[in-house]
């Protein structure tokens, strides 16, 4: 898969700007490109019948167009397909595609493996093999054969998407621009762990929703699940949060993962609704998907429902997530290429 | 105690020495108490994004140092790496969790991962410690003298690309591997980059260690 030639693909506007100022071609060239890129279903520059022949020339000696067919399809019994992508560098990722009712969503990753090293993640035990591009992440939606149909993204697959931030940045802008997949940043949802400057960053230069993957109130064991507490406090994360206005169409929600015996009790409750004060979100709760050694377990389902009612009873609005795609390990935390990467 | 970073500081340097090819101590007069195991926030300028490095200096000694190395492809260690004692650079002060204490340990590290464990030992902790260093090269084990000094046969080297006499050949989980009787009672620290610290964190939960004494440290 390695390429000298830089993919097209996953460019934004201004960068195909300066692309087509260093070749000489004319300004207006640049949102041609574009237009081929994101808006017309080619996968090769020799189909951009509107450009000179020069221009396409000078395309074809430097580029590729930069799309990556999946190499492998799964499809579970509940109709989420999970697919794998070759990188540019020749290693892996996988994406969940997940149907529900009128809606398909897209979950893509923005990592090759994680650095991350949570302790209920499949991602995380394969430790981390490289960033994607923001071409090898829009990839993910634009070349699986529902493209068209996908209705929601969001940044849930493998990797943290704020610590490969330009690339996610990039990648969020070619899909709401004008000029590339003009989706509306509310259909999109980047879920972080919380590293403060991208938290940051991210709320300043992107409209996406976002989601902050929470998991206890307490400091000691949310270190214990997440070596990320160390360094970017929840306490903190927080505190930035409630800076932020979220009554208005932007959404914050706060992604927790029920481990029974551990974070299910009405301690926890107390706390969190105690933390979450003031701040206009939502809270999913997720079913733990175990994995290999781990020492967690999933709690019961008459304790997930009274952690839920217990929230939504002091008013803040809690959802249990329903488990897809489970039978091809395509839920959430299961994404792994770790059997592929020494190849 | 601070747990969380303050706003930063300039700061003055005291200290710039390259320890080992492209392994750098930064350091500045100590203005803050801090716990041995914490953390600064440390950057050029105020405007680029600073990044986190351990202290590796102890908690009474008159600078503040941390152990750095140059990221070819990063912003920040190679503009680091050009500074002279009398530069200036700007610091947080000292925070985070992962905090040493006397009690009986395993610390683990690999590579730069090892300054936390270096900043324990200089502030009097260390009695009851077994540390582990993983490297891949043999120029690469920073402070070896004092540290087998220190530790004696407490201190346990690693190396996954060159042997040498009285280094263990291989990776630190290959070494952890093959030890029996890790107490359960028994606090384990791990320091290092992901691959290393995930593995080691699975490795000790199966061989029985609870991972409410597993304290792991990332560096991302």
């Amino acid at each position: 898969m390695t390429s000298e030639k830089v993919p097209l693909f996953g460019k934004t506007l201004s960068e195909l700007q300066e692309l087509v100022a260093e070749y000489k071609l004319p300004r207006f060239t640049a949102k041609q490109i574009a237009d081929w890129l994101y808006k017309k279903d080619i996968s090769s520059i020799d189909e951009m019948s509107n450009l000179s022949k020069k221009a396409r020339e000078l395309l074809n000696a430097n580029h590729t167009f930069g799309l990556i067919d999946p190499t492998e399809t799964k499809v579970s019994t509940d109709g989420t397909k999970k697919y794998l992508f070759p990188t540019e560098t020749g290693k892996f990722i996988e994406t969940a595609m997940i149907p529900f009712k009128d809606r398909k969503t897209v979950c893509v990753s923005s990592q090759v493996g994680c650095k991350m090293g949570c302790l209920f993640c499949m991602t995380g035990k394969q430790g981390f093999q490289g960033q994607l591009t923001a071409g090898e992440i829009v990839n993910q939606i634009r070349n699986i054969p529902e493209h068209e149909e996908v209705t929601n993204i969001v940044y849930m697959g493998m990797g943290e998407p704020f610590d490969n931030l330009d690339e996610v940045l990039k990648s969020v802008e070619v899909l709401t621009s004008e000029w590339g997949f003009a989706m509306s940043p509310r259909r999109i949802t980047v879920s972080s762990i919380g590293i403060i400057p991208g938290l940051i960053r991210f709320l300043n230069e992107c409209e996406a929703h976002l989601a902050i993957s929470l998991h206890t109130p307490f400091h000691e064991e949310r270190q214990q699940l997440m070596p990320v507490q160390i360094a970017y406090p929840l306490d903190q994360i927080i505190e930035h949060i409630k800076e932020w206005d979220f009554s208005g169409q932007r959404r914050v929600s706060f992604e927790y993962i029920v481990f029974g015996g551990l974070n299910d009790t009405p301690e926890h409750v107390k706390t969190l609704i105690k933390m979450l004060r003031g701040i206009k979100c939502r809270v999913n709760l997720i079913r733990f998907h175990p994995i290999p050694g781990t020492p967690l377990q999933g709690t019961d389902e008459e304790t997930l429902q009274e952690f839920k009612d217990a929230l939504n009873k002091k008013g803040i609005l809690t959802t249990i997530r329903a488990s897809r795609g489970l039978d091809i390990y395509a839920a959430c935390g299961l994404l792994s290429t770790k059997a592929l990467v020494n190849n | 105690m601070n747990t969380q970073p303050t706003e930063l500081i300039k700061e003055t340097l005291t200290r710039h020495d390259e320890i080992s090819p492209g392994v750098f101590v930064i350091g500045f007069a100590r203005q803050h108490d801090f716990t041995p195991g914490q953390a600064i926030k440390l950057g050029i300028d105020e405007i680029n994004a600073p990044r986190i490095y351990s202290i590796c200096s102890g908690n009474q000694d008159e600078e503040l140092c941390v152990l750095y190395n140059i990221k070819e492809d990063g912003f920040l260690t190679p503009r680091l790496s050009k500074l002279k004692v009398g530069d200036s650079v700007f610091a947080s002060a000292p925070y985070g969790t992962f905090l040493g204490t006397d009690e009986p340990a395993w610390w683990i590290a690999t590579g730069t991962g090892i300054a936390p464990f270096r900043s324990m030992l200089h502030s009097g902790l260390g009695q009851h410690a077994m540390l582990v260093h993983g490297v891949r090269h043999l120029n690469q084990f920073y402070f070896e003298d004092e540290l087998r000094g220190d530790l004696g046969k407490n201190y346990h080297r690693c190396c996954s690309a060159e042997s040498a006499e009285g280094i263990h050949y291989g990776r630190v989980t290959a070494f952890l591997e093959a030890q029996n009787g890790f107490s359960k009672d028994w606090k384990y620290y791990i320091c290092g980059q992901a691959t290393m610290a995930v593995e080691t964190r699975d490795l000790l939960i199966s061989k029985g260690i609870p991972f409410g004494n597993i304290i792991t440290e990332i560096y991302f």
